[in-house]
């Protein structure tokens, strides 16, 4: 059988990648955020997951405004990064599991998700930097990937309760999968930012730090607000906060907390880490 | 009838890219999404007018990217993480970008971020648990 074996969140934001790619991990600047990973890398590596869920958004590469899927997932064997339109180099392709995949795409519909399946999906920055901060140390990716795509770049967005109860059909998509395999999932981006406007620039430590304890153990906090209530406080691209709920939908009730961090600012973000694992 | 208004329409300074905006701004936004192949970055960067000629970008617009005035091309429908994607061209980062929705410099605008999350590690000592304090 198929298990969920840990839930992680991590923040996505490009500058990460450039950071990565110009080696300034140890820089003043970096030091803290790129520290908060360490623990997370260690435990990954002794538990050694077969497949990893990302949950992230797709910022204009793979999606462009012409046709925009709410939920949308990778059904193929391997999913390539490409250039962005900032020419920074790219990552060796990511190996995906067709099958797996399909079998989720079908458990997911018939309880009534209603999933874009893509055979041929481009993974930008949003799935990349995740994978980069979990798995760079590797010479090739020690995962295979399921990228899994929610629109939270054009309202109307789907809410963070839907988000969540995504993440229970996940689960139940997954474990109904007769293999055994070891799954992580990973909800991506967050956590305050806004980029735009004249209200770029906010970050709200005391609502990130209710985020982080929410996803911990009082989910309803963060889903029973509405997407113009999380904005308010997050700021409009700090409402990728919903993603986390994908990944705590698909834990039980109850979990363990393995490791949390939070640093800000990050480029223009509020970035938090968690590592939970099932309680029960 | 016509465009539904939305109670996120009174954020202040917050631009939500909904229907409305993507409606007007597809021209614009379907262009700066062209620069993801090199090619095309490269026909933009010799000639930026003909360019957005070409996208039908209306005069506004063109003017706009022309300019570099991205908070212009906020109100003109562009969608930040595509106006991004024409910051390159002026050198610029999303950084450089909120700077200039403030009026202010990207020190001045690094320095806003900074003093927004001030205090942070006292909040996640008096929290408890964290890594790192």
């Amino acid at each position: 059988m198929a298990k969920i074996i840990a839930g992680l969140t991590t923040s996505h934001i490009p500058a990460i990648g450039n950071a990565i790619a110009s080696g300034l991990e140890q820089d003043e600047y970096w030091k803290r955020f790129f520290d908060g990973y360490e623990p997370v890398k260690k435990w990954l590596d002794e538990v050694k997951p077969d497949l990893a869920i990302v949950v992230y958004n797709d910022h204009g590469l793979n999606f462009f405004l012409n046709q925009v899927p709410t939920f949308a997932m990778g059904c193929a064997d391997q999913y390539q990064n490409a250039d962005e339109g900032w020419g920074i180099p790219l990552l060796q392709p990511f190996e995906g599991d067709a099958a797996f995949s399909w079998h989720v795409a079908e458990s997911l519909i018939n309880q009534g998700v209603d999933m874009c399946t893509c055979q041929e999906m481009l993974v930008d920055h949003g799935f990349t930097v995740p994978m980069q901060l979990f798995w760079r140390h590797h010479d090739n990716w020690p995962v295979k990937t399921l990228p899994f795509a929610v629109n939270t770049v054009q309202h109307p967005l789907t809410s963070a309760k839907r988000c969540f109860q995504v993440g229970q059909a996940l689960r139940q998509a997954v474990e109904s999968y007769p293999e055994d395999m070891k799954v992580v999932i990973i909800g991506t981006g967050g956590l305050s930012h806004q980029l735009q406007g004249e209200r770029s620039g906010l970050i709200d430590v005391e609502y990130d730090v209710a985020c982080i304890n929410s996803v911990i153990d009082n989910p309803e906090w963060l889903y029973n607000q509405s997407n113009t209530e999380i904005m308010e406080k997050a700021g409009t691209e700090g409402i990728e906060v919903i993603m986390w709920m994908v990944m705590r939908g698909a834990l039980p009730e109850k979990v363990n907390v393995l490791h949390k961090h939070y640093h800000a600012p990050i480029s223009n973000t509020g970035a938090g880490v968690l590592l939970l694992t099932p309680a029960e | 009838m016509g465009w539904q208004k939305h109670d996120y329409d009174s954020i202040p300074g917050t631009y939500v890219f909904d229907g409305k905006r993507s409606n007007s701004g597809y021209n614009l936004n379907r262009m700066a999404y062209s620069f993801i192949h090199k090619n095309n970055r490269d026909e933009f960067a010799a000639d930026m007018d003909a360019y957005c000629r070409k996208y039908n970008l209306s005069d506004e617009q063109r003017e706009a990217v022309l300019a570099g005035d991205f908070l212009k091309l906020m109100h003109l429908g562009g969608n930040v993480y595509y106006l991004a994607k024409i910051a390159v061209f002026h050198g610029l980062t999303v950084q450089d970008a909120g700077a200039a929705f403030h009026g202010i410099t990207t020190e001045e605008f690094k320095q806003l971020l900074r003093d927004n999350a001030a205090g942070f590690e006292n909040k996640l000592q008096q929290e408890g648990g964290y890594w790192h304090g």
